[in-house]
């Protein structure tokens, strides 16, 4: 069927194949069809589990429905997510589906009736009847401020069946760039959308096509970066768990544009989920030739192979990358030669972010003006975010360029959990900033966030709360950009180890004043910022570049903070343990001795049935005789 | 192309395509360097070299970028001089402070740096990474405290001597630079060549002292002490005592060892002729028994181990002749009770070598006689020179004197075994002799002298036409097996030294001698071959006698149980 559909106008085709992508698309369907989201996110929720209650409900009951594993529409935090679509009713969707609750669904909706706990919400379809009181996913605010482009199918289309991504229009734009446009013409019109790299660089993407499509070689490489190592990113898995075939088509017009016609994703081993779907999907389209020596007898011949990579963060670095995928150490090489002039064996070759390739069918679809009318005067198209931490709902987002972080932070994600007070947003992964309430009114551009000396980054974005210690976030991004450093250069590797020495000092509990530690911790404080400075100035990638990154900021917006861990031994979040004191309210202490003998340091002192006393020099502050108090006599200071 | 660049206000002259601190070298502006490394591939690890480009945010390494028209650079703003010194404090706060015990104190470039860079002060106090020292090897021993990751070893392990024994292990402020597994030096692929010790600027790497077991054997009545010192070391000693680069201390240093108490001072190369001349007639057996392919030098350790590890398919292709420091080894240990009426037990031979590979040769088990070592201790350049000096000998102020009979006499040719291709060049003359009959009309091989890692020449030796390699750097000797293995056949005798230009540039000689330092060594030995009358290896009069009174004839049953030894298979790598 496919070379019907994929030579052919969407007018031509003849009824049959009409009826048969309209199945696909499942704007018909003869029989229910069950999705649940089952792409990370939704397993570590316990998908697995749901589906197999759905199966064994559907054997008990003896009702014949398909059951189709999605990837992940976004909501991660009411995963598992279950979409019902039973005969001419629009396909609905029910949040936290875990495996208890699915019996009490699926009889619900076989009656067509919705369960006590309601649905999330529901997907209009051509002379589908609506369910009635359940919004549509476009009314959903969650969905409402999005714009959806690279995520459109993600969790939405069976994502093993090339079949539907077909039917959807996929695999449209390869076939439309290798017949009917010259490479040159592909470079050009990515350059007038003005696609930029989304792994953190922001390099024009069309520009960097061009190099390489002007560097003479007689072997070009392109390379997809999947290599998302960030804590708390998961753009590139969802992506590619949700919608394998987006990635492989923006690949095989990306390689078209350069010339090259072996392509790797390189993708982390931490991702077996997503290696195995994009495994399956390369195979299927290698099975329908859209893979291959001479692809639909274009000339044009792509092969498309996976490399694993062992986990460094730093082999995100795409020199790093090209040293890893040759099979040697994955550090950083100076640059220039830039990898699209001299990369892969000494090639020329284009590296681009998952997200950058799988905007790719799309401007190719619509041209660049459409995706030119997105987003901001110097920043064009959407962006996929990853949120976590204390925001209500996390999970993934895509939203237009020029988008405020306020909206993200207070409309899309449905502001902070728990009723708690907003504090800071940390932006583009651990050597990213962290902003706080006053810059809540920027918006999503390269440039506006490298003013505030933030930078967009591969898209983390880690909304934090109150009861969060800034130092200690910084603290923490410290740490990992320290183990992550591949220890190439010195600035790198052993300034950021001497930052994480200052940050660790000033966060541990204070020993006597009167020792030389005192002030050898004083002076640490003074360097941070010098050494910040050194490290961001000289060091080798931009690993190391921005590895200052979250001291500095949190230094730029909650300096107060700092000085109170300073001067004040304080932490007001509490985080610090090293800086807690616990006293012992003598009225409510009943000798009970219970804190003496959990102590693990012998700090507290007192016999039984009397008042009990702690002594703040031997107290290391681990809060043990706090938690064990049962007549909360032990206060926290 | 030549263009302008603006340099420090001033417009300089640039080449296209070349780096950024070439163009400034040229110019006569210093800019510190230190994992730089000429000739091989920049990694610009150390960020030491950075300067500051107008309209770039970051600050730029000059050894790795090269340069172009637009550029404005400032090598010495405060902002470039600042990020220098922090990069060297930044080092400094993770080294051990130890530098007035440290094997490099005055020669380390680490020093310099903190005194060019007017480093005062510890601002930056914390953890230092305490690594266990690699003892395991006879000639090396590898500090990893010390080390500061520059890479320069790792590179040159890897790039020119394709051995890889050591590399980068572990990440981040965790990295050190270690062998596989962790095994040690001695327990893997590595050949002792010494070179990672030549290219370290800090006290990271150093041979393995044995002036300890040596005063020992001084100091003790039962032992004779005597010592035979390499042609190369008399041209390249001088450095170590801040003299003239190549200057020539042959005379001194014998006058030297025996007031430090030598009982005996023999010359190596006097067994450099020997070996010439017994290998020059092994090879002119192999010649005429028709055993096709050429033969392959096997006086330098470091290849033998090469080739034992990595090509052990080679084997049989190497002169089982003893390198010459062994030939005098077994010499001394043979005959030298005869010599000094005492038994064997009680000789104890110290040689002098510009090599950290010879202390490992010397460990060999083949190089043993009745359990005896031959050689007991090996010392190098450096090593002599501390000896020297501990003696409070003033080098330049003693008169010379002469080595001591039966090992005292050579030819000018065995001092060239000290350059690449004066083994070739040697044994050039010497196989002339025997295959035609008569001396070469002009002994001088320039072809042998000229190129750098490789030389070659062809000539008539009667009816014979011999064509000869000199290598130098494992990696071109690899390139040459290869062209062999590949069907060449035009070869019949090559030369393999594993340090770049040979001997004068061993791994045991003077640290921090520039290219021109090592050519003014060259000049030395060559000069000598001008000056003398004895040019041939088989007109050594002392050669004749020895072959007269106890070997009978070059490659007898007698010299071949004595001067020869076996090659075996290293599973090493394995």
């Amino acid at each position: 069927m496919v070379n019907s559909v994929l030579l052919h106008e969407v007018g031509e085709y003849p009824k049959a194949v009409q009826e048969t992508l309209r199945l696909l698309r499942r704007e018909k369907i003869e029989q229910p069809v069950i999705f649940v989201g089952a792409g990370t996110c939704g397993i570590a929720a316990g998908s697995n589990q749901t589906i197999s209650a759905i199966n064994e409900y559907l054997n008990e009951n003896n009702i014949h429905a398909a059951v189709i594993e999605v990837g992940c529409i976004g909501l991660c935090s009411a995963e598992p997510i279950v979409d019902v679509q039973i005969p001419g009713k629009n396909r609905i969707a029910f949040g936290n589906i875990t495996a208890g609750k699915v019996n009490n669904l699926l009889d619900a909706v076989f009656n067509n009736t919705l369960p006590d706990e309601g649905a999330l919400y529901q997907y209009p379809g051509p002379n589908l009847v609506l369910w009635e009181a359940v919004p549509l996913q476009s009314e959903v605010p969650f969905f409402k401020n999005q714009k959806r482009v690279v995520l459109e199918q993600c969790g939405i289309i069976d994502p093993d069946n090339i079949e539907e991504y077909i039917a959807r229009g996929g695999y449209r734009s390869f076939v439309k760039a290798i017949r009917n446009y010259t490479s040159l013409d592909i470079c050009n019109l990515i350059d007038e959308s003005g696609l930029k790299g989304r792994g953190g660089g922001g390099f024009p993407t069309g520009q960097k096509w061009k190099i390489t499509y002007n560097t003479p070689s007689d072997q070009k490489y392109l390379i997809c970066n999947a290599d998302e190592s960030d804590p708390g990113t998961f753009m590139d898995r969802a992506l590619i768990e949700g919608d394998p075939h987006r990635l492989i088509e923006g690949m095989g017009i990306a390689a078209y544009a350069v010339g090259a016609n072996q392509a790797y994703v390189y993708i982390r081993a931490e991702y077996p989920e997503t290696m195995s779907t994009l495994e399956k999907a390369i195979s299927q389209a290698r099975d329908y030739g859209l893979i291959g020596a001479n692809i639909l007898d274009s000339g044009f011949s792509f092969y498309l192979n996976i490399r694993i990579g062992a986990g460094a963060f730093v082999c995100g670095e795409e020199t790093a990358l090209i040293n890893s995928i040759e099979g040697k150490r994955g550090t950083p090489q100076p640059k220039p030669p830039h990898p699209a002039v001299k990369g892969l064996f000494g090639k020329p070759t284009v590296v681009n972010n998952v997200e950058t390739l799988a905007n790719v069918p799309a401007i190719v679809c619509n041209g660049p003006a459409w995706f030119n009318a997105m987003g901001t005067e110097n920043s064009k198209g959407t962006k996929v975010f990853a949120v976590t931490g204390k925001a209500r709902y996390t999970g993934l987002i895509e939203v237009a360029m020029g988008t405020t972080l306020k909206t993200i932070v207070y409309d899309i994600v449905g502001g902070i959990k728990d009723y708690k007070r907003f504090k800071a947003i940390q932006i583009g992964g651990p050597s990213g900033a962290c902003l706080d309430e006053s810059c809540l009114s920027i918006c999503v551009d390269y440039e506006a966030l490298r003013n505030e000396g933030a930078m967009m980054g591969s898209g983390g974005l880690v909304v934090m709360d109150e009861t969060t210690c800034m130092v200690d976030v910084a603290k923490f991004f410290m740490n990992f950009l320290q183990n992550e450093s591949c220890g190439k250069c010195i600035p790198c590797r052993e300034g950021t180890r001497r930052m994480l020495e200052i940050l660790e000092s000033i966060t541990r509990k204070p020993v006597d004043d009167a020792k030389h530690e005192t002030l050898e911790r004083f002076k640490g404080v003074m360097m941070l910022e010098e050494l910040a400075e050194v490290i961001r100035d000289t060091s080798l990638c931009g690993l190391g570049q921005t590895a200052p990154n979250p001291v500095l900021s949190t230094l730029k917006y909650f300096r107060e903070e700092y000085e109170e861990h300073i001067f004040d031994r304080k932490c007001r979040a509490g985080v610090c343990k090293g800086l807690r004191t616990y006293v012992i309210d003598t009225d409510r202490c009943t000798g009970c001795t219970i804190c003496f003998r959990k102590c693990p340091v012998n700090a507290i002192i007192g016999t039984q049935r009397n008042p009990h006393f702690i002594v703040q020099d031997k107290c290391i502050g681990c809060g043990i005789c706090y938690d064990f108090c049962k007549f909360n006599a032990i206060n926290s200071k | 192309m030549i263009f302008n660049i603006e340099v420090n206000n001033k417009e300089i002259k640039a080449r296209k395509g070349e780096t950024i601190l070439e163009a400034l070298e040229r110019n006569g502006i210093t800019v510190p360097t230190l994992c730089h490394m000429e000739g091989f591939s920049p990694t610009g690890a150390c960020r030491i070299c950075v300067v500051e480009v107008e309209g770039k945010n970051a600050l730029i390494p000059a050894c790795s970028y090269p340069v172009e028209e637009w550029m404005k650079i400032k090598t010495h703003s405060p902002r470039v001089i600042k990020a220098r010194r922090t990069i060297v404090e930044m080092l400094l706060s993770n080294h051990p402070d130890d530098c007035l015990y440290c094997e490099r104190n005055g020669n380390c470039e680490l020093q310099y740096l903190a005194i060019g860079l007017n480093v005062r002060e510890r601002r930056f106090a914390g953890k230092k990474t305490v690594h266990k020292k690699d003892l395991s090897s006879p000639g090396m021993v590898r500090n990893p405290s010390k080390c500061i990751l520059c890479g320069r070893c790792v590179r040159v392990c890897e790039e020119k001597m394709i051995v890889s024994a050591i590399d980068f292990i572990r990440r981040g402020s965790r990295m050190v630079i270690g062998t596989k597994a962790n095994h040690g030096f001695n327990n893997q692929s590595c050949i002792s060549c010494g070179q990672c010790i030549m290219v370290c600027p800090t006290g990271a790497l150093y041979e393995r002292s044995r002036l300890a077991d040596l005063q020992d054997a001084l100091h003790n009545p039962d032992k004779k002490v005597v010592v035979h010192v390499s042609p190369t070391i008399s041209v390249s000693l001088a450095e170590e005592f801040g003299l003239r680069p190549g200057k020539d201390l042959n005379g001194l240093i014998s006058s030297a060892l025996r007031k430090i108490g030598f009982d005996r001072v023999f010359d190596t190369t006097f067994a450099v002729d020997l070996y010439v001349l017994e290998m020059a007639t092994e090879l002119s057996r192999r010649i005429a028994d028709g055993i096709p392919g050429p033969m392959i030098s096997a006086c330098c350790p470091a290849w033998v181990q090469f080739v034992e590890t990595f090509h052990p398919e080679l084997i049989p292709r190497l002169t089982t002749t003893r390198s010459p420091q062994q030939l005098m080894g077994a010499l001394i240990k043979n005959l030298g009770p005869g010599l000094l009426n005492v038994d064997a037990t009680e000789i104890f031979n110290v040689s002098v070598m510009p090599c950290t590979a010879k202390k490992y040769e010397s460990q060999r088990e083949e190089m043993t006689v009745n359990g005896l070592i031959h050689t007991d201790v090996v010392l190098t350049t450096r090593e002599l020179a501390s000896l020297i000096k501990l003696h409070g000998i003033d080098i330049q102020n003693i008169e010379t004197e002469l080595d001591d009979p039966p090992f005292n006499i050579r030819s000018s040719a065995g001092k060239l075994a000290g350059a690449s291709g004066g083994i070739a060049e040697s044994l050039a003359r010497t196989l002339h002799f025997i295959l035609a009959g008569d001396e070469m009309f002009d002994l001088k091989i320039s072809e042998l002298r000229q190129g750098n890692s490789r030389k070659e020449v062809y000539l008539t030796m009667g009816s014979h036409q011999i064509g000869i390699a000199a290598v130098s750097g494992i990696s071109e000797a690899v390139k040459l097996m290869d062209e062999i293995r590949a069907g060449r056949k035009d070869l019949h005798f090559v030369e393999v030294m594993t340090c770049p230009g040979g001997c004068v540039n061993g791994g045991g000689q003077h640290i921090g001698a520039s290219d021109r330092d090592i050519r003014a060594r060259l000049k030395s030995l060559y000069d000598y071959d001008d000056k003398e009358p004895v040019r041939v290896a088989h007109k050594n009069a002392s050669v004749h006698d020895l072959f007269r009174n106890h070997l009978d004839y070059p490659v007898s049953d007698k010299a071949l149980a004595m001067l020869h030894t076996t090659f075996k298979r290293s599973n090493a790598t394995e």
